[in-house]
């Protein structure tokens, strides 16, 4: 396939659907008609070189960004335009960042009770006392991202590796529909990115996720579908050898 | 203006001297003004008259008043001020005050209506053909408002002679307000109201609104239309009134803001003692003035333009000061680096206080700053003109530093990306303390300016903090047009609610809406829009 | 129960000190004769009691400021409200007595020539009322500027800046003749309260109790909420406020909450504030107040609830000593303390204390304990990564395993 073929209007077997998104900064365009439809139960890689638009996608779809123009559909019928952060985390759309971000001064412990699944006002929280599942829950998210000796030391103290496998655990605690993850991979050794990308595959079976990377060797690791952003919008759309193939692809990354 | 009446004064004194000399026949004709029966007296009122001697518009003036006496003593006609049946006597012709004495010792001089006329008349008469022009005008004003036909001849009179064009329009709208209260036919006078609504101030609104009322038909019409014609006229002129004094509160609110606008608009940092640096500069003024006036009295007028260089250098040296001493260990905390330089501006208040002094220091205007500037019905003092042209100079010279300079581009490049700029072989830490020193020096320059305008105390800078702050962030972070225009209107929208609301009442729906507005745009009027605002 | 599941050892131990003071103060100043050395006479009862409200105010900027994140500079307006309220009630009380001996209406009514009472002094002639309106009217403007504020995502010095010109707005509006508040006198010349004459000794010991009971109450409320799970989340929007929010936390609805309730705990302080100084004015709003609050925890150590009434006590006792000894001093003192503290005592007094203790307690025993620490955090490190790597390596078997569609 040469050019992204112009997708159906079919937003309804799809979980995200993102159909002419256009969003500019003081009439510099960071989305371009942006067009992309994730299938439930997929897992997608985007990758694009610098300023390709990926983290203004991953902001639009969060609710961070207003689009200027254009259409979101989660589910295939919820309008992710109408909805703010908070609302849009609550529908089930978790999102780890580039840089990662936990919450320094809680314990790893508070940081997983805090992105457990439950109530989110302000009363509910207030009278909150946390359940023998939910510990159970926590027990067992420390173990998967191999944290439970740190449980009760604050999460600032946590190495770069361990930040990042605190904020998947967190992901995992919020019980997402979908994962935005933006480069999982950014400064882990060769090691650690292997079993990320490991991680992140075994996460895809029960959950969709779209990976953000531009690092083609983690990519290849993930074998999915891939998708190139160039300027704000699709370039190409395929499996890694596909695209690696697309001329264009092939002028965007190495120049001309 | 002021000069003009001086030597308007000068010249009254020129003429008192020949005055003494006509002193005898002078007498004899005040004298005659209390002799006789009412048509003698009305001959003795034309005999004065015939003089042109303003120096006798006075006696007219108080016999017109009954205040003019014969005393029983001496026979002598005195003008006298009541008050308390106590009368002071003062001399017609040499003003001296003579003495105080009893009711029941002079004798008033009686006049009826018709003698009344006859002396407004004789001053319209004398006054309006004195040979001084402003004397003329003044006339005119008088006739004007008090349009009595009785004065319609001598105006003619006038107008035959006048060679003067602001007198003779003077003249002629007096003429039109005599002819109103005559029977002449409805062309005449719609010519007249024409004439009135042309002069279009308070006065002929008032002249109008009564014509209006006491007329009927055709004439009533006219007079309406001329009424509303002058109050659509004054309401401009009015507006423009309320933006003259607009942009004036704008130009200070720009000069307090704009030193803001560089430490907490370009650099990010809160500077909560901005407001003590535009006092040091009030200060600097006083301290340059009050050696002018020990040293070398002579260089008082050009005591500003000592104060601008070296204000700008004070605060701006105690700006790098506080930079290297206080704000750099404290950047990225910004709630830090407000609670300290609070902290700062509290002793800086403090050591002014105890240096000069808790009270007012005086702190004088330069005389080319004083006087004022009239266009149409506007008034426009001196010294706000000359506040307005220094802000506008300052920003101007602002806007070239950061555009056009080596040294703005490093700044620029710092605040947006300062590893980057760092790694480029900037110094950041020199252009921090350029920068922090140039808006500190900038705020001296604005204490130059408002010791003109404002009480220079301890306190004068806490006055400003937080209208600078609003125009800061109102305008926009981070963008000086912004600066400008956020001054300016709040500046105009607070002089156009102080005449409904009151200064206080304006002054708080201003920072309501403000509150308001940055709900509504939290990043104020000029917002820089991206990624990288959020990070 | 839900007051004092948080509460923990220490904060029993401060509730058992105020509780101590409550007690003691009233008992030395009513019971023990004048000769006595231990006799507290009714200035420093007095002066003791305006202390405890300040350290509820400074109790309620620290629940904002030290766990959420909020630096209000107007928290000073609430304080003021919560004291004209209760000055209104006071000022009802004084009936007939006043200068112009009006039964309807106040003093400064008179003087004004109005001839009725308006509409928003009606009902404070009720205690209870009062009382409600010492609560309601600072939590309704809280509500109602944080509903807005919060909303619009206004954060950090903007919303400093904000709150600060609120507190200006309204000083600059009490001091209008025309609002009904007294204008620049404020409200003075208080009579009774609940009918007992203010300037008697028992009364003035009783409001000092109700001080002390409030500062414990205080105290309780905010360890609740900060113990609680929503303590958790405000700190998590102290830290990190956009991560919060993409956990699906309404961070503009946690703020809402907290800032209504500090603003009523200022209400209350003003309330019990105003009877023993005997005069609310609109000084009280003036920003300089505002920002002093701030200063108080900033000494105490923000986020240390105890250290805010630590530091509102130090800070107004050296304030009196100051201005007693020495008046043209205190500005400079009080000036250098903002200085220092942000720049050498960033955690407060109760933080530094906390860092000395850690710091000995690691100094003593052995010397080379912080290396075998690093060492056993490097060790662990190592492990977790060896865990997380066999963990990978068996998901990868279990997909593998997985039979292919």
């Amino acid at each position: 396939m040469t050019r992204p073929a112009p997708r159906p209007g079919n937003a309804s077997d799809s979980i995200l659907y993102l159909d002419g998104v256009t969003v500019s900064f003081d009439g510099f365009r960071a989305l371009n008609a942006l067009s992309l439809l994730i299938a439930p139960g997929e897992l997608r890689a985007i990758i694009g070189p610098n300023g390709a638009g990926k983290t203004t996608m991953m902001d639009v779809i969060t609710g961070k960004t207003k689009p200027d123009t254009g259409e979101i559909f989660f589910e295939g019928a919820i309008d992710l335009k109408a909805h703010d952060e908070a609302a849009i985390a609550q529908l089930g759309i978790g999102r780890k960042f580039q840089k990662p971000t936990v919450f320094e001064n809680h314990t790893v412990r508070d940081n997983l009770e805090l992105a457990l699944a439950g109530k989110r006002g302000p009363f509910a929280t207030l009278f909150h006392r946390l359940s023998a599942e939910d510990a159970d829950r926590i027990d067992q998210l420390l173990g998967i991202i191999g944290l439970a000796k740190s449980a009760e030391s604050p999460a600032g103290g946590l190495s770069h590796g361990q930040k990042q496998w605190l904020e998947i655990g967190m992901l995992l605690a919020q019980e997402p529909k979908l994962l935005l993850v933006d480069e999982p991979a950014a400064g882990m050794t060769d090691a650690e990115t292997a079993a990320t990308s490991e991680l992140l595959k075994a996460i895809a079976r029960d959950h969709s996720v779209v990976v953000v990377e531009h690092d083609m060797a983690f990519v290849r690791d993930l074998d999915c579908r891939v998708t190139v952003l160039h300027e704000g919008s699709v370039l190409a759309e395929g499996t890694l050898d596909q695209v690696s193939a697309e001329p264009r692809v092939v002028e965007v990354y190495l120049g001309r | 203006m002021i000069r003009f009446l001086i030597l308007l004064l000068l010249g009254l004194l020129a003429w008192a001297s020949p005055a003494r000399a006509q002193e005898p026949d002078h007498r004899a004709l005040v004298a005659a003004l209390a002799e006789g029966g009412f048509s003698e007296k009305e001959a003795a009122i034309q005999a004065v008259a015939a003089t042109g001697d303003p120096s006798l518009v006075a006696v007219l003036e108080a016999m017109g008043d009954g205040a003019l006496y014969t005393r029983k003593s001496d026979g002598l006609v005195l003008i006298g001020e009541e008050d308390r049946r106590q009368i002071t006597l003062i001399d017609p012709l040499t003003r001296e005050t003579l003495e105080t004495v009893g009711s029941r010792e002079v004798e008033r001089v009686r006049v009826n209506n018709r003698l009344r006329r006859a002396l407004s008349a004789a001053i319209g008469a004398m006054t309006l053909l004195s040979p001084d022009p402003n004397v003329r005008s003044e006339a005119a004003q008088s006739v004007f408002r008090s349009a009595d036909p009785e004065a319609l001849e001598t105006l003619d009179e006038a107008l035959a002679r006048e060679s003067d064009d602001n007198v003779r329009a003077r003249l002629e709208q007096a003429r039109a307000a005599a002819l109103l209260e005559t029977d002449a036919d409805l062309e005449t006078k719609r010519a007249a109201i024409d004439v009135i609504t042309a002069r279009g101030d308070r006065d002929a609104l008032s002249l109008l609104v009564a014509l209006r009322a006491s007329s009927e038909g055709e004439l009533q019409e006219a007079a309406a239309t001329g009424a509303a014609a002058i109050e659509r006229r004054l309401k401009r002129w009015e507006i423009a009134q309320h933006i003259t004094y607009g942009i004036s509160l704008g130009s200070v609110l720009l000069l307090a803001a704009i030193g803001l606008a560089i430490t907490f608009g370009v650099m990010g940092v809160i500077n909560m003692a901005h407001g003590e640096m535009v006092m040091l500069g009030a200060y600097t003024t006083f301290v340059v003035q009050e050696a002018i006036r020990s040293y070398y009295p002579p260089l008082f007028d050009s005591s500003l333009f000592i104060a601008i260089p070296l204000a700008f250098l004070v605060t701006g040296i105690i700006g790098i000061a506080i930079e290297r001493g206080i704000i750099r260990w404290l950047y990225g905390r910004p709630l830090e680096t407000l609670l300290a330089t609070w902290g700062l501006s509290l002793v800086l208040q403090q050591a002014v206080r105890s240096l000069f002094g808790p009270t007012n220091r005086e702190v004088g205007n330069p005389s080319w700053m004083s006087g004022a500037i009239e266009i149409g019905a506007l008034t426009i003092t001196a010294n706000r003109l000359w506040i307005l042209v220094f802000s506008l100079a300052v920003f101007a010279a602002l806007m070239l530093i950061l555009k056009r300079t080596s040294f703005g581009l490093e700044m620029r490049a710092v605040t947006q990306n300062r590893q980057m700029a760092g790694a480029m072989g900037i110094r950041t830490g020199r252009i921090d303390a350029m920068t922090f020193g140039l808006g500190s020096g900038v705020a001296g320059l604005a204490g130059v300016a408002l010791s003109q305008i404002d009480n220079v105390s301890p306190n004068l800078g806490q006055g400003y903090i937080i209208d600078s702050f609003m125009v800061v962030v109102f305008g926009g972070v981070g963008n000086l047009w912004g600066t400008l225009t956020g001054a300016m209107t709040l500046g105009i929208v607070n002089k156009f609610l102080e005449p409904y609301a009151g200064a206080v009442l304006a002054k708080i729906l201003v920072l309501v809406f403000i509150i308001l507005f940055i709900q509504k745009r939290p990043r104020g009027l000029f917002a820089q829009r991206g990624r990288a605002v959020e990070a | 129960m839900f007051l004092t599941r948080h509460l923990g050892p220490g904060g029993w131990w401060f509730l058992l000190a105020i509780a101590a003071v409550a007690v003691a103060v009233p008992y030395c100043n009513l019971v023990l004769p004048p000769a006595h050395p231990f006799h507290a006479n009714s200035y420093i009862v007095s002066l003791l009691g305006k202390y405890l409200t300040y350290a509820l105010l400074a109790l309620a900027v620290d629940l904002i400021w030290g766990f959420c994140g909020i630096l209000s500079l107007g928290h000073g307006a609430f304080f003021a409200l919560g004291g004209y309220a209760m000055g209104m009630y006071l000022m009802r009380q004084i009936g007939d007595r006043g200068v112009y001996a009006n039964p309807l209406l106040p003093d400064f009514m008179v003087f004004l020539n109005w001839t009725e009472l308006p509409w928003y002094w009606w009902g404070f002639s009720s205690f209870p009322y009062a009382m409600l309106m010492v609560l309601l009217v600072p939590g309704a403007l809280a509500f109602v500027f944080g509903w807005f504020a919060f909303r619009s995502r206004v954060t950090g010095v903007y919303l400093s800046i904000i709150t600060q010109a609120v507190t200006y707005a309204l000083l600059l509006a009490f001091f209008r003749n025309d609002m009904g508040f007294g204008g620049n006198n404020g409200l003075t010349d208080f009579k009774d309260i609940l009918g007992y004459p203010l300037q008697a000794g028992s009364t003035r010991a009783a409001l000092f109790a109700a001080s002390a009971i409030a500062l414990a109450l205080g105290f309780l409320i905010a360890r609740a909420v900060t113990g609680s799970k929503l303590g958790k989340v405000l700190v998590a929007i102290r830290d990190a406020e956009s991560r919060t929010r993409f956990l699906g936390y309404r961070v503009e609805h946690y703020k809402l909450f907290v800032f209504t309730l500090s603003a009523m705990m200022a209400g209350v302080a003003g309330a019990l504030y105003v009877p023993q100084v005997g005069i609310i004015n609109p000084g009280e709003f003036s920003p300089a107040n505002s920002i002093e609050i701030v200063i108080w925890v900033a000494v105490g150590g923000r986020g240390t609830l105890v250290g805010a009434v630590v530091g509102a006590g130090l800070v107004n006792y050296g304030k009196t000593v100051f201005t007693t000894a020495m008046p043209e001093l205190w500005l400079f003192a009080l000036g250098a303390l903002f200085i220092a503290v942000t720049l050498f005592l960033p955690r407060g007094v109760l933080g530094a204390l906390g860092d000395y203790v850690e710091w000995m307690r690691r100094q003593k025993p052995d010397p080379l304990a912080h290396i075998e620490a690093q060492r056993q955090a490097r060790r662990e490190e190592a492990e977790s990564t060896e865990h997380f790597l066999a963990l990978a390596a068996q998901a990868r078997a279990e997909r593998e395993a997985a039979p292919a569609e």
